[in-house]
């Protein structure tokens, strides 16, 4: 027997348990039998009737005005009636968009991944996490025929659905690059060129390119008004920013962008990063440049991927788990 | 069949309206819950002709359909009509004006719901409570 069937005799009941002695007991059936109700979608409107039949079976001699005043209830509860209806469809449709970004997400996942390359004189570390749902962060490697390894790290201005759809249309002019053009520079003003075209005007993307060539230990690279790097200098002990100039991605499509050389040795890091890293803001404010590096070097002498995750989980922790950016990490050591 | 209908020009044509649809309601047999529903459901078509269309009315029939018995309520206009219907019957759309239920509240509160719009020529919407 379902619970249609039986609520009539069921509420009956609490109410004469009540009626002869006030117990909490009651009370407490009375907050059970209301789950219920909620669970098997009774409206407002038909408890005030069914509390309306139960009273006039309970004590017929009531006087006709407290009857008449439940009428008024009844009319009155009708708008919470429509709105709890209203809340029960406007929760499935929330389900249903939270399903449909659940899948975009891991669409995206799968659309954006990236291989780490290998090579036995650099170990590669990665880690990237999305603020929302969708990433507004990406990161890609290219393994080239000579040998040159190819980074790149981006960040869009703005988060979420917008910008994952944005950085979709990135990863695709990359993969699309001939393998001939592979100085940071060159990249840069190509990608530059795509955005320029087609992306709203309010839209700003920044991005660092960069390329390692491992028969000379180089590293060369370009920056559109991305968050500077990093650059561990192992011999001294010292870390030193990755300093590059050049315009955001989408403002003008005639930008040129500078390329910068560093010679790498072994034991030394590259560490690219997104915004979501250095704006890392705590209750204090936000995170002090040196306060970064003194978790990177906490961990320098680990593997690349152990340093991404460790900083992270450091970050992450400072933060109280709460970020509010896309977070990126991106560490290259010269190990040989 | 019995038909009737009330014009509605001014707020009080919306009393008149509901006052119509819960004496046919009560004749046919429906319990009071059902005679809230629609009662509120004529309310809120009536407050959209007041409100929109400046003046039509709401014409109150029984139906019959084999064994099965209830009442139509058609609301009937010569206002502006309405531009995009899927919009206003989205949920949320005239109630977070807090313009009450809405037309997916009428819908929700009857049991069958049907509405066509011309702009420049009005709008007529039928909707069908059947009783259990």
């Amino acid at each position: 027997m379902n619970f249609r069937d039986t609520m009539l005799d069921n509420y009956k009941e609490i109410l004469k348990t009540y009626i002869s002695d006030q117990t909490e007991q009651a009370l407490y059936l009375s907050e059970k039998f209301s789950r219920k109700l909620l669970e098997c979608k009774v409206s407002p409107e038909e408890m005030i009737s069914l509390h309306k039949t139960s009273i006039m079976e309970l004590e017929p001699d009531l006087p006709e005005s407290l009857l008449l005043s439940l009428d008024i209830l009844l009319e009155v509860m009708m708008a919470y009636g429509l709105a709890y209806r209203e809340h029960q469809s406007l929760r499935t449709i929330q389900r249903e968009l939270i399903n449909e970004i659940e899948v975009a997400a891991s669409m995206q996942q799968t659309l954006l991944g990236t291989q780490i390359p290998h090579l036995s004189s650099l170990d590669i570390g990665a880690i990237s996490v999305p603020a929302k749902q969708m990433s507004g962060d990406y990161y890609h490697f290219v393994s080239h025929e000579n040998g040159a390894i190819s980074v790149a790290i981006a960040d869009i201005i703005g988060k979420g659905i917008p910008a994952a759809l944005c950085m979709s249309m990135i990863k695709y002019s990359m993969d699309s690059m001939p393998d001939d053009s592979q100085a940071p520079g060159d990249v840069l003003e190509r990608l530059n060129r795509v955005v320029e075209q087609n992306v709203d005007p309010t839209m700003f993307i920044t991005m660092f390119s960069g390329l390692y060539h491992p028969e000379n230990h180089t590293f060369h690279y370009s920056s559109a008004g991305h968050e500077p790097g990093f650059f561990y200098n192992s011999e001294k002990g010292i870390f030193e920013e990755l300093k590059a100039k050049g315009l955001l991605l989408g403002v003008d499509k005639k930008a040129k962008y500078n390329e910068y050389e560093r010679k790498v040795e072994v034991g030394d890091v590259i560490l690219l990063m997104s915004d979501g890293v250095t704006e890392c803001r705590t209750e204090d404010g936000f995170l002090e440049v040196d306060t970064l590096i003194g978790y990177i070097e906490k961990y320098i002498q680990l593997g690349a991927q152990d340093i991404a995750d460790k900083v992270y989980k450091e970050l992450e922790y400072l933060q109280d788990f709460q970020l509010r950016d896309d977070f990126t990490l991106i560490i290259l050591k010269r190990i040989a | 069949m019995m038909d009737s209908s009330v014009k509605i020009i001014n707020e009080w044509d919306i009393v008149a309206a509901r006052q119509l649809g819960r004496n046919v309601a009560k004749e046919l047999g429906f319990g009071i819950v059902d005679q809230a529903r629609i009662t509120t459901a004529i309310s809120e078509l009536a407050r959209n002709i007041y409100l929109y269309a400046g003046q039509g009315e709401i014409i109150i029939e029984k139906v019959e359909n084999g064994a099965k018995k209830g009442m139509t309520i058609i609301s009937r206009d010569a206002g502006p009509g309405i531009s995009d219907l899927r919009k206003v019957m989205e949920d949320g759309f005239s109630t977070s004006g807090g313009l009450g239920a809405g037309l997916p509240g009428v819908k929700r509160l009857m049991d069958e719901f049907s509405i066509e719009s011309t702009l420049g020529e009005g709008t007529l919407i039928q909707s069908v409570k059947w009783l259990r």
